[in-house]
């Protein structure tokens, strides 16, 4: 009945994208922090989250979402986010995930407003 | 300019040239064996300096000291380190280098052509040499301003812990505070003190000006208080005391209002000394109003004796003690929030339930300010606040009404409203049921017409309440149900969720804070609860021995409750 949480990801040269699908809660913390350390392989300068399939986040989501976002600072990495619906979009604001990663309507925007910083 | 003088002195070697008449060995790679590098130090009002800035052409270090009247002790070092001529390095008529030069290999004077190549060298390095100059001055700025702002980031972490790190939480009070700098480090603070006869001193205080001077007096002041609170329990004693310290440990010019109260919370009778500080706001049932009680700040002048004033909090009141930032802040259009602002956000319009208090007073008095300020704002002054809320009588510390039993039926009999009950179910306390729990839910709402938008605050609600009461409430003892209702009334849907742990406190959690939890200060998590007052309308919290039952109450059609 759950959702299977999966994380692909897609190695830049600068900038590695994981594409989320499924439920972010508790049973996601492995593959989560796993996936993550894999975009960072490459060195990118931004890892985008890509949440188009994502279909639930909890609490302890938005808890495991903070923990990639102190890694990310520590290691001067920015993150981006595509494919969050209003909902979980009101979510990061409340919580101010939103003031510390960028929020994008859909991959190409990520890719024009990332790369044009580089 | 000395710092940037580094003299070298460089044979010029011109190649294949170099060969002399004696039969000396050639040394091949001749500019890297040959190359001295000799520190001379000049004054600033070496005349050579001058001299050599308004030279045109290479200058003979033995001609200028005979010839001219230019009295030099580093031309004279100069010589003795055995340079022999002098090419100025000049950008935008600065001299910013020398290019020394010592006798040629071949010993033979400089030719006019050698000269005009030094020269023409000179004009090329010149600029270059600057622009090294420059490029390494600033990123010197860039490292210093870079470690002045870490140690702000670092002196804002510390002075956080000089701020409680928990809020007090009396029986039948509710606190709740906000500590908000306009930079990096603030003037403000606030503090909270447990006296030994169980009653809670409550400090606001707020330097002059902000930033890293007031903060450093800020905590300073935070100390003696503390001090004197050891020594003395009336606030007026207390304040007398704090001033006659502050007074030789503060800059001339600055001096710190404080108001200091002594609550008890059995009572609701406060003890209010103050100095120089805003006057607090009392919001009563009827009437708004402010404690009148005043004094001179302290640091300012010694011998002070601070007034007090004894006044009662009565049940459903709260009190509300503010720093300048708030009613100080300017819109674009330069007028000032100011007291009337105040006093209209802090009055109710209709009944008390529509009262924000604590917290919510907290967000909603927040919420005033940054419309008023617009979203251009740039914050003058420090804000904060703390609010003490005390509950009317038949009010627990949720706010909510005590209820024989967390059960249903009681629920009915004691509500006003005709509820007609949607669905009822309970479920295992097994990890991942509250996705369980969601979908019975949102079936049970198939035939209520609720906007998606709105269905889905809901839906969260439902699911971080459950998680609650699965892990907190029931320990995550499957053999534990926890038991879920939704009711509708008209407009208003209440969803209940109890657990079977009563006879365990609800710890009162931190407010989430990014920002805290980024700088490792709070724990990722926490979010559960923060996320349900967000989403739902009301919530409320019913205890007894066996039960925990929390209560959404969730407007169908979007107009607050």
């Amino acid at each position: 009945m759950s959702e299977e949480f999966a994380a692909a990801v897609r190695q830049g040269s600068d900038i590695s994208f994981i594409d989320l699908s499924g439920e972010i809660n508790s049973f996601a913390e492995r593959g989560l922090n796993d996936a993550y350390a894999s975009a960072e392989d490459s060195g990118p300068s931004t890892i985008v989250l890509n949440f188009s399939d994502v279909t639930y986040i909890n609490s302890t989501g938005i808890a495991l979402i903070v923990g990639l976002l102190a890694r990310s600072r520590g290691a001067n990495r920015a993150i981006a986010v595509f494919g969050l619906d209003d909902h979980y979009q009101e979510i990061f604001q409340i919580t101010r995930l939103s003031d510390f990663m960028s929020i994008y309507p859909d991959e190409e925007t990520v890719l024009a407003n990332v790369i044009s910083q580089a | 300019m000395i710092a940037y003088l580094r003299n070298s002195w460089i044979r010029l070697f011109k190649g294949r040239e170099a060969h002399v008449e004696k039969d000396v060995d050639v040394i091949e790679s001749p500019i890297r064996d040959e190359v001295i590098t000799i520190e001379i130090d000049f004054d600033p009002d070496d005349p050579i300096l001058d001299y050599l800035s308004n030279q045109k052409s290479v200058v003979e270090v033995d001609k200028v000291l005979i010839e001219s009247k230019v009295d030099s002790k580093g031309l004279r070092e100069l010589k003795s380190a055995g340079v022999k001529i002098l090419v100025p390095l000049v950008s935008q008529g600065e001299l910013i280098g020398i290019l020394n030069l010592g006798p040629r290999l071949s010993e033979q004077e400089y030719s006019r052509d050698d000269q005009k190549l030094l020269l023409d060298l000179a004009t090329q390095a010149a600029p270059a040499l600057r622009l090294a100059q420059l490029a390494r001055q600033q990123q010197a700025e860039a490292r210093h301003r870079e470690r002045l702002e870490q140690e702000l980031r670092v002196a804002r972490i510390i002075q956080q812990t000089l701020l409680p790190k928990d809020l007090p939480q009396p029986d039948g009070w509710q606190i709740a505070a906000h500590w908000q700098p306009a930079r990096e480090v603030s003037g403000d603070f606030y503090d909270f003190i447990d006296f030994p006869d169980g009653k809670l001193g409550v400090i606001v205080g707020d330097v002059t000006d902000k930033g890293v001077p007031a903060s450093l007096v800020m905590a300073t002041t935070r100390g003696i208080l503390r001090t004197a609170s050891e020594h003395y329990n009336s606030p007026g004693e207390i304040l007398a005391y704090v001033n006659d310290q502050l007074v030789p440990n503060i800059p001339a010019n600055m001096f710190v209002t404080c108001l200091y109260l002594i609550l008890d919370p059995s009572n609701g009778q406060m003890v209010i000394a103050n100095a120089g500080h805003n006057l607090p706001m009392i919001r009563e049932i009827d009437r708004i109003g402010e404690e009148r009680v005043t004094g001179m700040p302290l640091g300012l002048m010694p011998g002070m004796e601070y007034e007090e004033k004894v006044s009662e909090l009565k049940p459903g009141s709260s009190i509300l003690i503010y720093s300048d930032g708030l009613v100080e802040a300017h819109n674009p259009q330069e007028e000032m929030f100011g007291f009337p602002r105040l006093n209209q956000a802090l009055s109710c319009l209709s009944d008390e339930s529509d009262c924000p208090d604590g917290e919510e007073l907290i967000n909603y008095l927040l919420e005033q300010l940054s419309s008023f300020t617009g979203p251009e704002w740039v914050q003058e002054d420090d804000v904060t606040f703390v609010v003490l809320d005390r509950f009317s009588r038949n009010e627990n510390s949720y706010g909510s009404s005590v209820v024989e039993g967390n059960k249903l039926e009681s629920f009915l009999q004691n509500s006003d409203c005709s509820w007609e009950l949607l669905t009822e179910f309970s479920l295992p306390s097994e990890q991942g049921n509250e996705m369980e729990a969601v979908a019975n839910v949102e079936k049970a709402l198939q035939e209520v017409i609720i906007a998606s938008d709105r269905l889905k605050r809901l839906k969260t609600a439902v699911a971080e309440a459950t998680m609650n009461a699965m892990e907190h409430g029931n320990l995550y003892d499957e053999s534990k149900t926890v038991d879920i209702s939704v009711l509708s009334s008209h407009e208003l849907l209440v969803v209940r969720i109890s657990d079977h742990g009563g006879e365990r406190e609800i710890p009162e959690p931190e407010a989430p804070d990014i920002q805290a939890k980024l700088d490792g200060l709070q724990s990722p998590r926490g979010w559960g609860l923060f996320l349900i007052q967000n989403m739902v309308d009301e919530m409320k919290v019913i205890s007894d021995e066996e039960h925990h039952t929390v209560e959404l109450y969730f407007n169908i059609t979007g107009d607050q409750a």
